[in-house]
């Protein structure tokens, strides 16, 4: 069983994501790869700014991990973030899981991407043509 | 002396990256009533929470002046 958790200012590689997870008992690896997107709700991003409150935020990312090879019994994962300026189609967060047969990795992969939105203290800042603001935190 | 740490939203709000407040213990509702009459906004915002030792806390928890607090917006990752 292992867990790697990280968040970095540079580009995430997606073959440093795979090759922590790769294990000889394990016939299935999912990987989720979060990317920018140039449109939200009609208007065009530029970029994103992610701020991060690191040591607390890895502290949630390794209780995710632990949480998903617990509820579904995949041997490994990997959690890699972005922090700071993130351009169009850069990759914002990587997600991996490894499991003996391919449903759990699937489920675990789900399961560490949707907990990750909810718990994890990063903020993204989103900018658009006409400034940036903190996505999700006015109504 | 409490030390509170602002991001997000909440930096800017209180224009800074750490708040210093003068106590030596308090809820962590007391806390949460003390920056919304300081920075009203905080009332304008979706949700927040305070974390304490890089943990999420309860209204009713207590902090003191050795521990590391933070004001957490709504998270937005991934």
């Amino acid at each position: 069983m292992s867990i790697d958790v990280q968040i970095k200012a540079e580009t995430l590689s997606i073959d440093e994501a795979y090759q922590k997870i790769l294990n000889d008992q394990c016939g299935g690896i999912c990987l989720f790869i979060g990317t920018v997107r140039n449109l939200n709700k009609g208007k065009i991003v530029t970029h994103l700014d992610f701020e991060t409150y690191q040591p607390m935020a890895l502290k949630e990312m390794a209780k995710i991990a632990e949480q998903a090879i617990e509820r579904f019994q995949v041997k490994n994962i990997v959690i890699h973030h972005r922090s700071g300026h993130v351009g169009i189609s850069d990759i914002a967060v990587i997600i991996g899981a490894a499991s003996i047969h391919r449903k759990a990795a699937f489920e675990a992969t789900q399961f560490a991407i949707d907990q990750l939105k909810l718990h994890v203290p990063i903020w993204k800042k989103e900018f658009l043509e006409e400034g940036g603001y903190w996505v999700g935190a006015r109504p | 002396m409490i030390d509170v740490k602002c991001f997000g939203v909440a930096k800017e709000i209180v224009g800074d990256v750490n708040l210093i407040l003068e106590y030596d213990k308090l809820a962590v509702s007391e806390l949460r009533r003390h920056l919304e009459s300081m920075y009203p906004e905080f009332q304008k915002i979706n949700s927040y929470m305070i974390a304490v030792n890089q943990s999420y806390s309860e209204d009713e928890q207590f902090i003191t002046n050795n521990d590391e607090v933070a004001i957490i917006p709504p998270v937005s990752g991934g």
